[in-house]
């Protein structure tokens, strides 16, 4: 069976990031099959049919959240894409936009044309300067070639792509905050609602989508909405970009078709090539490390049994009890040698140093549960800190403005749902756990 | 349109938030609130104090929203019932509010000039847990001055933003922000530049902590040993509606006046509260109106114009004979005499005794 390229179909060809071999390879079919064939709202519909998800992590409908974008008289709209990628696990947009930047810019002038917005940006993680220099050379390619700028192929339809550098926030890929950061402001995320499709970029309806998602836009457009529908498992329909790190023998992005069982993506010669040798698989982070952490036994099967896929449904089956989430994608393997406890606090690092500070749980949690964590770890914990960091976990869960409160919240309890007897090791022979490369020889399975 | 919190119905106007709707019917059913603060715009939202559950969404919708929400900004929709103080839930999770709240703080009420009048005393009080869970160290900042009138007490903190959003919309040319993130971020004024302004001081009055104090009344008193007069007088500035702090004779503070919740009523200039302090400067409308709860109102002006039922638990738990040592916060109101109970309600005009010890044990028998 040949495998469905969507996003990676060229990738390979040497030069495909300028604007030349893009072009020659079928670059920009899709602005001229839009602009002079179709309207607008015929571009929306494709995406509607495609039921393409969105890819930052939240996997809303695009087409959905296209039609929901307010359209009052005499108002500005804007599409904003989020390239801000700073999810820990994830890097595919990062590869995707230095590897063949039109595919993003001919996305966004697709997209652009969709929503009758006349300015749009792409906010890029302030980390990658030189990604926002390859995206301004294709940016001017495509406009010395007439696909922006004024009166787009004769169209009437006007349009300029702006990219905005970001200040290294994680933060600031929260749509809301992104929106400020471009604003100019301290990024912030907003209490919601209003949704940015209401009141969005400088009060004015917006868009908010990922790189990945509009990059799969130019293919609809070309293919049809329904093409994209076929391919994928019920409502994850089309194909997604997995970063694949960690403990496998071939880690990388890869474009996979949803629906694809996990053991086969983690095993098979044609994905990420197995575990590395002498080694087995312990814990996975599915999805960017938000998700919650499954070990690895309940990651291939479902707690019904079944061979668990990589679809939205499939890796949520179980709910947190036994499931985890899709996310971003980014899909971080664990073998044996690696410490729960300690990457937990890792974690934890993580999120202590990104949250905003705007609401008391996230800000004043991240930091406590960051210190239980960290003391448990260098053999200083008790037992009640178990208990603690899971009430701590659950009094920031839902109450906070934006869901990093979440996404702090979910690894650590997760870890200790699924790893407790592993904290509990730490706790009672401190001695043992804080030697150099220690690790948890317990009850775990390994597969 | 109708809205139903904690099983009593009020009619409001389209636009009034939970919070507002909950206050219109009483401070039993209010939620606390830390960072909302009426007049200023784009407030509230962020310390989640004031969460409530909305069981029913409104009468056309009426499923529940999943996730508690905050009352302060969330508009009600015709039929929409709430809960507050009748919710688990609620509760559960402002304890964990208050919890979070204090993780940083060092409590350093003895020392503190908010004492008496602080809100998250207040919050902590009412909806808190006695023990923290907390055994690490807390982050501490230094003090800073800004400008020769306000010091700001970094470490005291909750990041409201309160007197961001009255430096942006009060005071005209913003020199004041947050700075960093998460548990380390601080209010600042960019490069320590003194907020030179003539509104400036009003981010003391906003800051529902001791984090923005007034230097000219640094240290100077409790201001459970003062007494507030309301006065006024012609201001080319500002409205020169004041509230003035006395002690004895003298006047040691000046602020905006605040409405029940604390909120200001009409921002003041810096003339005003800095400058004029003797009561030749002002016209004395007579003593201001304080809420009962407070500690402000266990002072001067005639305790016997105290709500009864307060004025008893006041006195039952003040009431100690020097040769009984026995448990006050136990002692039931009724085994009073009646002389005795009489005798410790002053004549108008003059002080009772009390204090925050008193007050706490008032509450404890609560
Ligand atoms: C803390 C946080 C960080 C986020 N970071 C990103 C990001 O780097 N890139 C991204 O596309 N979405 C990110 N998101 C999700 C966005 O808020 C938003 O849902 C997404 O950009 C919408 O695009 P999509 O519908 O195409 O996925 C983040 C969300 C949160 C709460
Ligand atoms: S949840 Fe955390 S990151 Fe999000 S707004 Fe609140 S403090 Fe900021
Ligand atoms: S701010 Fe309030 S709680 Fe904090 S030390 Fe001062 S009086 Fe006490
Ligand atoms: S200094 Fe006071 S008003 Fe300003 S954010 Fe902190 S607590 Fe709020
Ligand atoms: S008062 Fe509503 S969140 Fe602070």
């Amino acid at each position: 069976m040949s495998l469905p390229k969507i996003l990676t179909a060229h990738t390979h060809l040497p030069g495909i990031e300028t604007f030349d071999v893009y072009r020659k390879n079928g670059g920009y079919a899709a602005v001229e099959k839009a602009i002079k064939t179709m309207t607008p709202d015929e571009v929306v519909e494709e995406v509607k049919k495609s039921g393409v998800r969105g890819r930052g992590g939240a996997g809303f409908p695009m087409g959905m959240k296209w039609s929901f974008l307010a359209k009052p008289e005499g108002v500005p709209r804007y599409l904003v894409c989020n390239a801000d990628e700073s999810e820990p696990g994830t890097f595919k947009d990062h590869w995707l936009m230095k590897t063949i930047p039109h595919l993003l810019i001919e996305g966004m002038i697709v997209s652009s044309y969709a929503l009758g917005a006349n300015a749009s940006y792409i906010y890029v993680r302030g980390e990658l300067m030189y990604v926002v220099r390859i995206l301004e050379k294709a940016i001017a390619e495509a406009k010395a070639a007439g696909f922006l700028g004024k009166n787009i192929l004769g169209s009437g339809y006007d349009l300029e792509l702006y990219v905005q550098p970001g200040g290294g926030a994680y933060i600031c890929g929260e749509e809301t905050a992104l929106l400020e950061s471009l604003e100019g402001k301290r990024g912030n995320p907003r209490n919601k609602p209003p949704f940015p499709a209401v009141k969005g970029l400088y009060q004015c309806p917006t868009v908010v989508n990922n790189v990945e998602s509009i990059s799969t836009t130019s293919w609809i457009v070309n293919n049809g909405g329904d093409a994209y529908a076929a391919i994928g498992i019920g409502r994850s329909t089309g194909t997604k970009l997995i970063s694949a790190s960690g403990h496998l023998k071939k880690p990388g992005v890869y474009e996979i078709p949803l629906g694809l069982p996990v053991q086969e993506f983690i095993y098979s010669d044609e994905w990420c090539g197995g575990i590395r040798d002498g080694h087995h698989l312990k814990a996975v982070v599915a999805g960017g490390s938000s998700v919650p952490i499954l070990p690895a036994a309940m990651l291939l099967k479902t707690a019904a049994g079944e061979d668990r896929l990589m679809s939205y449904e499939s890796l949520a089956d179980g709910g947190f009890a036994t499931g985890t989430m899709m996310g971003s994608g980014g899909f971080i393997a664990m073998d044996e040698t690696t410490c729960i406890v300690r990457n937990t606090w890792n974690f934890s690092r993580f999120y202590h140093h990104e949250s905003c500070g705007q609401c008391s749980p996230c800000r004043e949690g991240t930091g406590w549960m960051e210190k239980v964590l960290h003391r448990i770890e260098h053999g200083h914990g008790s037992m009640h800190d178990i208990d603690l960091l899971v009430d701590v976990a659950k009094k920031i869960e839902g109450n906070t403005i934006c869901p990093l409160g979440d996404a702090a919240a979910w690894p650590i309890a997760s870890a200790i749902r699924h790893f407790r007897d592993e904290f509990e090791w730490h706790i009672t022979n401190p001695q043992e756990a804080t030697r150099p490369g220690a690790v948890f020889k317990g009850h775990m399975e390994l597969v | 349109m109708k809205v139903t919190i904690d099983n009593i119905t009020i009619e409001v106007e389209p636009g009034t938030t939970i919070l507002q709707a909950a206050r219109k019917i009483g401070p039993e059913v209010a939620p606390p609130a830390m960072c909302y603060y009426e007049p200023l715009k784009a407030s509230g939202g962020k310390c989640r104090a004031c969460l409530v559950k909305v069981t029913a969404g409104s009468e056309k919708d009426p499923r529940p929203m999943p996730k508690l929400v905050p009352s302060c900004i969330t508009q009600v929709q015709d039929g929409m019932i709430v809960e507050n103080t009748v919710n688990e839930q609620v509760l559960e999770t402002r304890k964990g509010i208050v919890e979070f709240l204090l993780l940083n703080h060092p409590l350093d009420c003895p020392i503190c000039d908010q004492a008496g009048e602080c809100h998250l005393q207040d919050f902590s009080f009412q909806h808190g847990v006695q023990q923290t869970r907390y055994e690490e160290e807390r982050r501490t900042f230094e003090k800073q001055d800004l400008g020769p009138n306000i010091q700001l007490h970094m470490t005291r903190c909750i990041l409201c933003y309160r007197c961001v959003f009255t430096a942006d919309q009060i005071t005209g040319k913003r020199v004041h922000g947050v700075l960093n993130r998460g548990d380390h971020a601080e209010i600042s004024t960019y490069i320590e530049k003194a907020i030179d302004n003539d509104f400036s001081g009003n981010v003391i009055d906003v800051c529902p902590v001791g984090a923005l104090t007034d230097k000219t009344y640094r240290f100077k008193n409790r201001v459970w040993f003062t007494k507030p007069v309301d006065a006024h007088c012609d201001c080319e500035k500002c409205s020169g509606k004041v509230t003035l702090w006395y002690r004895g004779d003298e006047v040691i503070r000046v602020t905006a006046r605040k409405n029940q919740w604390g909120e200001v009523l009409d921002f003041i200039c810096n003339t005003c509260r800095f400058e004029r302090k003797n009561t030749a400067d002002w016209t004395i409308e007579g003593p201001t109106k304080v809420a009962r709860h407070s500690v402000i109102s266990a002072n001067k002006y005639g305790a016997n114009k105290i709500v009864p039922e307060f004025a008893r638990r006041l006195a039952a738990s003040q009431y100690k004979d020097v040769h009984e040592a026995r448990d006050t916060s136990q002692l039931n109101i009724k085994q009073l005499p009646e002389e005795r109970f009489k005798a410790l309600i002053p004549p108008a005009g003059e002080s009772a005794v009390a204090g925050i010890r008193s007050i706490q044990n008032w509450a404890e028998d609560k």
